[in-house]
């Protein structure tokens, strides 16, 4: 280990830390979005888009990351769709991420037990209020852990982004690797820099979760 | 001269192709206190179910005020908010305080200011022996506090009828008694009820009128609640009460 050469590389992979962040969080939050759009078109039924969402949820989840990458960065300009890399690689992930989040979101709701959607309407609520006082929030209460483990599976996937040119952490020691051979310290910085990115999150969720969840099952 | 408040016209219910309720008639007067015992499996609790539309008919109508009940309908958000209904296991919101589970439809629903609903919610949760427990989650209530919560959140909503469906079933028997009691105090107030139950010497004290149920359909019905469980007429009766008692 030579800490001059860490020392000269930490900016590089600062770099390359703010863009992985940039793109991760917008994939993870396009996620949630698309998860909870897919979850709601299943919840109340709604016809045609119903099946689109289940198509979908399923054609993700069963393709690698990397070749959806692909599809969207060589592919689709074939057809004169042109998108550049980074939001290539947003959209890549929240697509991805957006059916783990659906699926994640579904069980949580599927676990919460029916009498409570009965208790709402006897009281008179109607379903859509029955679905925003009563089942989302014990649904979203229920569902933190997946949507935690999720969000780091989605980060930690930023991997793959280095094909698709992004000059995100992965990209940065190989490359630096490839240049200078210092192998030991780059991946000993590659794994610093992802535990400085993921460290938190799970650290922040471990908090979200305990807030969330307090109700029902206390400290 | 009509004082009827509910009617129950020729119902039908069947799940898929077993027959449930048939041909059932009863008609329920306003402060009127009805019973409904009968074996597991009678039809009693689908009848409860049926009468605030949580379960399709598929004959006869059930009409309240003259208004027909009908799941899917316009208006059933409104008949339901007459339709009081408390049920066996403890159904309070988990994710929300004594006080919240209480006054979120009278908020949500009947649109009223969160001031005016707690303060009736406070004055309620007195009534049953709970307001200092207004902060609490479900999660740290007994059984018999839960489910007096429940009967305050159905009765926060105003009902012209209060339906309890076996509400002391999944009661430890120390705590049956708590609860027991404040249903008895709301009979005395005048609200109507229709009662399903297993505990006969309640049922005996709080009915106006008992109703028998066996096959999805009443085989006996009486205004002496004395008198049917002492004396029951139909063999059924007699067969089903005789179970309740312990004889060497």
């Amino acid at each position: 280990m030579d800490p001059g050469v860490i020392k000269s590389y930490l900016p590089l992979y600062r770099d390359a830390l703010l863009l992985t962040l940039r793109i991760g969080w917008q994939g993870v939050l396009l996620a949630f979005i698309i998860g909870f759009l897919c979850v709601t078109a299943i919840r109340f039924k709604v016809p045609v888009v119903r099946v689109i969402v289940k198509g979908y949820i399923e054609l993700f989840r069963n393709t690698p990351l990397l070749v959806q990458l692909f599809f969207l960065y060589f592919a689709l300009p074939k057809i004169g769709i042109r998108l550049s890399p980074e939001f290539c690689g947003s959209l890549g992930l929240g697509l991805l991420g957006g059916a783990y989040m659906a699926e994640t979101f579904r069980s949580g709701l599927d676990n919460i037990p029916v009498i409570q959607q009965e208790s709402a309407e006897s009281l008179g609520m109607n379903r859509l209020q029955a679905f925003r006082y009563v089942i989302l929030p014990q649904a979203v209460a229920s569902s933190v852990p997946g949507f935690l483990a999720n969000t780091i599976f989605l980060l930690k996937e930023t991997s793959v982004f280095s094909t698709i040119s992004l000059m995100d952490l992965m990209f940065t020691a190989k490359d630096l690797i490839g240049m200078y051979a210092k192998t030991i310290e780059c991946l000993t910085l590659l794994v610093v820099f992802y535990l400085i990115m993921l460290l938190p999150v799970s650290i922040l969720g471990s908090f979200v979760e305990r807030r969330l969840r307090h109700a029902e099952y206390g400290d | 001269m009509d004082n009827a408040l509910l009617r129950i016209e020729h119902i039908e219910k069947a799940y898929d192709e077993h027959g449930v309720i048939h041909d059932l008639n009863l008609v329920v007067e306003k402060g009127e206190v009805i019973v409904i015992i009968g074996p597991s499996g009678c039809g009693k609790s689908t009848l409860l179910r049926c009468i605030n539309a949580l379960e399709d008919i598929q004959g006869g109508q059930i009409l309240l005020d003259g208004v027909p009940v009908k799941r899917d309908a316009r208006n059933i958000s409104a008949m339901r908010q007459k339709i009081g209904m408390v049920f066996q296991s403890y159904d309070l919101f988990p994710h929300k305080t004594v006080l919240d589970n209480i006054t979120l439809a009278p908020i949500k629903v009947q649109k009223r200011t969160r001031k005016d609903a707690e303060e009736e919610a406070v004055a309620l949760l007195d009534r049953v022996g709970l307001a200092d427990r207004r902060d609490d989650y479900p999660r740290q209530l007994s059984g018999g506090q839960k489910q007096r919560v429940a009967i305050v959140r159905a009765l926060s909503m105003h009902p012209e009828i209060l339906l309890l469906d076996e509400i002391t079933a999944a009661l430890d028997p120390e705590m049956v008694r708590e609860v027991l009691d404040v249903v008895l105090t709301l009979a005395r107030s005048g609200i109507t009820m229709l009662i399903v139950t297993h505990e006969m010497s309640f049922a005996q004290a709080i009915a106006d009128r008992v109703i028998f149920l066996e096959n999805g359909q009443i085989v006996e019905e009486s205004r002496d609640p004395a008198k049917f469980f002492t004396e029951p007429e139909t063999p059924r009766a007699k067969e089903f009460l005789r179970t309740f008692r312990y004889e060497r």
